[in-house]
């Protein structure tokens, strides 16, 4: 009886947005009098950080700091449609929404400040810190404060804009199957070790090692926290989580944390993050979906791993000691 | 976290003011010191609390129900059943013309998984509601049920959904959903080695920190606010309608702070019945999931049977793969049908392989109904096929890193469904993970890329 070390890889990819297509999300943007962007939207943030990354994306196209945005989301009254947050899409189709209705906005911005300015607005660019400059000649700007001002009050302008993205809906080809599912996919590849107790089957993961690629990382805090919680997630599903343990049994469902067992601070493996971008052609700034991708590769991972420790395939979630110690006895008996 | 700023640097505009910054996260102070509002946290005069009636069968039919008892209960306001429901037949996934209606809101003649709601009560407090819902009385006669999905398929099984007609979901396809690729047959035929195997999951929970409910209010003006933690505010809303036969510009929705979904909070459950007891007793109403039913109500994600067979040759190279999956929807369709078919997209993984077959099942049990979650369609599917690649590389004795390598998808590859292979990139995920676990690999895996075709 020993405790044994294994090593095991898995490399996946994931489709952004839902299959098929044929799910939108739209958006409108408007000014304050004084120059702040409101972001209206119905999509929902489920703690992941949606909002947070909405307000980004606005900021950047309009072209003033974050700060300077508010998302208004998620009040059917106000709220333009978003099919909704799932399917790795709120990113990709919300932010490409947010950009066309913040790249309208801007426009209107540009001609009101051209009229300040006495200049033809193709010739303006803003610096990222809420003023519009003359191109070739920054001496010569004006506050996005003051645009703000003048197109409420002096233009009778609207400084304001409608975003709408749709990937029209794929319908799979009957006999072939040939469609179109998504237009982009994220990427992963994990390693991970384990040691595995041969006494009493169970599993610690001492390590886990993520490669992914997301198109692009908008927040890269954000894109931390949505990653290390996704890696957890995956092994939590390979070695613990179910809630019929003796499946197509329905008796023993676990009905609180007691019983539904997760891996606790105690259990957390060492974990590394390393991400590529390989910017999509139709995302927003190049990202791409990773909510979903980043909680798959740590499954099979594990599995593998296992089977190099102890010798034994366990091809049934999750990877239970009960059921690492039959297949360990029935190898014996072989 | 680390980002590795040197692969595809070609491609990508940095240097942004605003994107790829770490700003922080506005609502986080707000999150961390317990000031952001949920749904829950509204709490109105006069506001009543619903439970549920909940079926201890997995598969019954329903002689009579007796509400008499628990209507005298003190604090009882109202008792719903299947005929208080204007559209009490629906599924959710009609709005995008994938049906047919199949499931019920309270049953109506018939339970078909132990756990399905039978009569709604609404009293004063919470506690009320339930001694009162435990005073129902539900006469059933018990019928055989099935759990497991090829005991579903086969002849003679018992039927689990008649609005279905058969244990298995019907695509325009026929009994599955297929995906034909190249010649599979002639594929196994040229292969040094065939190796079938099979790979179960079992139904997992989303677990989310904060449970599934709703907050309603009848305004004056004969609307309804919802105060929700739902996914997707339309969706639901515009399902909630057409359940209620309530023109939508009567409904109100407010969400959008959420407390965890993962795809737990797209079924549209809790809204259309507190709305329907909003509207009945002129009061607001709070119908709010326990842990208990958070885990054993509210939809898992399914169990997957996946069936992987494959031709490999000593080389390295996979030759054709057959893939039969098998969803267990539980009893009702709510997203199945989609992520079963999702599974049809995703196979064979990102491996071009010119040989392929797929047939994914979607089969109805009486078992909990499940539905979406997080990497629906594929983290059952990426598990099968990844133990599987692990399986194949050791037959041939062939490093599982490089095996990957030489099947790996790259641009302008054509997948199974018949599309171009655009913005590949599980070379460099691989090369960057051969380096990050000291898992060294052969220098011309190394020198492979996504975009430069050839090693």
């Amino acid at each position: 009886m020993a405790i044994r070390r294994g090593r095991g890889v898995a490399a996946i990819n994931y489709p952004t947005g839902m299959n098929l297509g044929g799910d939108p999300t739209q958006a409108l943007v408007h000014s304050t009098p004084t120059g702040n962007f409101m972001v209206t939207l119905s999509s929902v943030d489920l703690g992941q950080g949606l909002k947070q990354i909405m307000a980004q994306i606005c900021a950047e196209t309009i072209g003033v700091p974050t700060d300077r945005v508010t998302i208004d989301t998620a009040d059917t009254d106000t709220g333009p449609h978003c099919m909704g947050t799932f399917a790795s899409r709120g990113t990709h189709r919300a932010g490409n929404a947010v950009i066309q209705a913040a790249k309208e906005a801007r426009q209107v911005m540009l001609e009101v400040a051209a009229e300040e300015l006495e200049v033809n607005a193709s010739d303006l660019e803003t610096d990222g810190q809420g003023n519009i400059l003359v191109k070739g000649a920054p001496q010569k700007s004006i506050s996005i404060f003051d645009v703000a001002l003048s197109a409420h009050f002096k233009r009778g302008r609207s400084i304001s804009g409608r975003g709408m993205f749709l990937i029209p809906r794929s319908y799979p080809e009957k006999e072939t199957g040939a469609m179109k599912p998504s237009t982009c996919y994220a990427h992963a590849c994990t390693v991970v070790e384990v040691e595995v107790d041969d006494e009493t089957g169970e599993v610690t993961v001492l390590t886990v090692k993520n490669v992914f690629e997301i198109g692009r990382a908008l927040n890269p805090k954000m894109v931390e926290q949505q990653l290390v919680g996704g890696s957890w997630m995956g092994i939590s599903h390979a070695l613990y989580e179910t809630t019929e343990p003796y499946y197509p049994n329905r008796d023993h469902g676990g009905t609180d944390f007691n019983q539904y067992l997760m891996p606790g601070p105690g259990d957390l493996a060492q974990t590394e993050i390393i991400v590529l971008e390989r910017p999509s052609a139709d995302g927003p700034y190049g990202a791409k979906g990773p909510g979903e991708m980043c909680a798959n590769p740590q499954i099979p991972a594990v599995a593998n791993a296992v089977f190099d420790a102890v010798g034994v395939r366990i091809d049934t979630l999750p990877i239970t000691p009960e059921r690492i110690l039959r297949a360990l006895k029935a190898q014996a008996a072989n | 976290m680390e980002l590795r700023k040197s692969y595809f640097a070609d491609q990508r505009k940095d240097g942004l003011h605003e994107i790829g910054q770490p700003r922080p996260r506005l609502d986080s102070p707000g999150h961390v010191t317990g000031k952001t509002a949920y749904f829950a946290d509204r709490n109105f005069p006069g506001m009543l609390h619903l439970k549920m009636v909940r079926s201890p069968h997995h598969h019954a039919r329903i002689r009579s129900i007796d509400t008499s008892e628990a209507e005298k209960h003190p604090g009882v306001v109202k008792i719903l059943t299947a005929k208080d429901v204007p559209h009490n037949v629906y599924t959710i996934l009609i709005l995008i013309q994938v049906g047919p209606e199949d499931e019920t809101v309270l049953a109506d003649g018939k339970v078909r998984w132990k756990g399905e709601a039978v009569v709604a009560v609404l009293a004063e407090t919470e506690r009320a509601a339930q001694e009162a819902a435990a005073k129902v009385k539900v006469d059933y006669e018990v019928l055989p049920a099935v759990f497991d999905m090829e005991e579903a398929l086969k002849p003679g099984a018992p039927l689990v959904n008649e609005y279905h007609g058969q244990n298995y979901y019907l695509y325009d396809s026929g009994e599955c959903r297929k995906v034909r690729f190249g010649d599979v047959e002639a594929g196994f035929a040229e292969a040094d080695h065939i190796l079938e195997q099979s790979y179960q999951s079992s139904p997992i929970e989303h677990a989310p920190t904060e449970t599934t409910g709703c907050v309603v209010m009848p305004e004056g003006n004969d609307r309804f606010t919802c105060y929700t933690n739902t996914q997707a505010m339309f969706f639901t809303l515009d399902n909630t309608s057409i359940i209620l036969q309530m023109p939508g510009s009567k409904l109100h929705f407010v969400g959008g702070t959420v407390g965890g979904g993962f795809g737990g909070k797209v079924d549209v459950i809790v809204e259309p019945i507190a709305i329907l007891g909003a509207k009945l007793t002129g009061r607001p109403v709070s119908f709010i999931y326990s842990r208990e039913e958070e885990m054993q109500i509210s939809s898992p994600r399914a169990a997957e049977k996946v069936v992987i067979k494959d031709g490999v040759m000593n080389d390295g190279r996979i030759v054709a793969r057959q893939v039969t999956g098998y969803t267990d929807a539980g009893a009702y369709s709510r997203h199945s049908p989609y992520g079963a078919q999702k599974g049809a997209a995703h196979y064979p993984g990102p491996y071009t392989i010119p040989n392929v077959w797929i047939d994914t099942y979607c089969v109805y049990t009486n078992r909990t109904p499940s539905s979406a979650m997080r990497g629906f369609g594929v983290t059952i599917g990426d598990f099968a096929l990844e133990v599987q690649m692990d399986k194949l590389a050791r037959l041939i004795g062939m490093d599982p890193l490089e095996f990957r390598f030489i099947n790996a998808y790259r641009d302008g590859d054509t997948k199974a469904h018949r599309q171009p292979t655009e913005g590949a990139a599980l070379i460099e995920c691989m090369q960057e993970a051969s380096r990050a676990a000291n898992w060294p690999v052969a220098e011309k895996y190394m020198a492979m890329s996504s975009y430069k075709k050839g090693a």
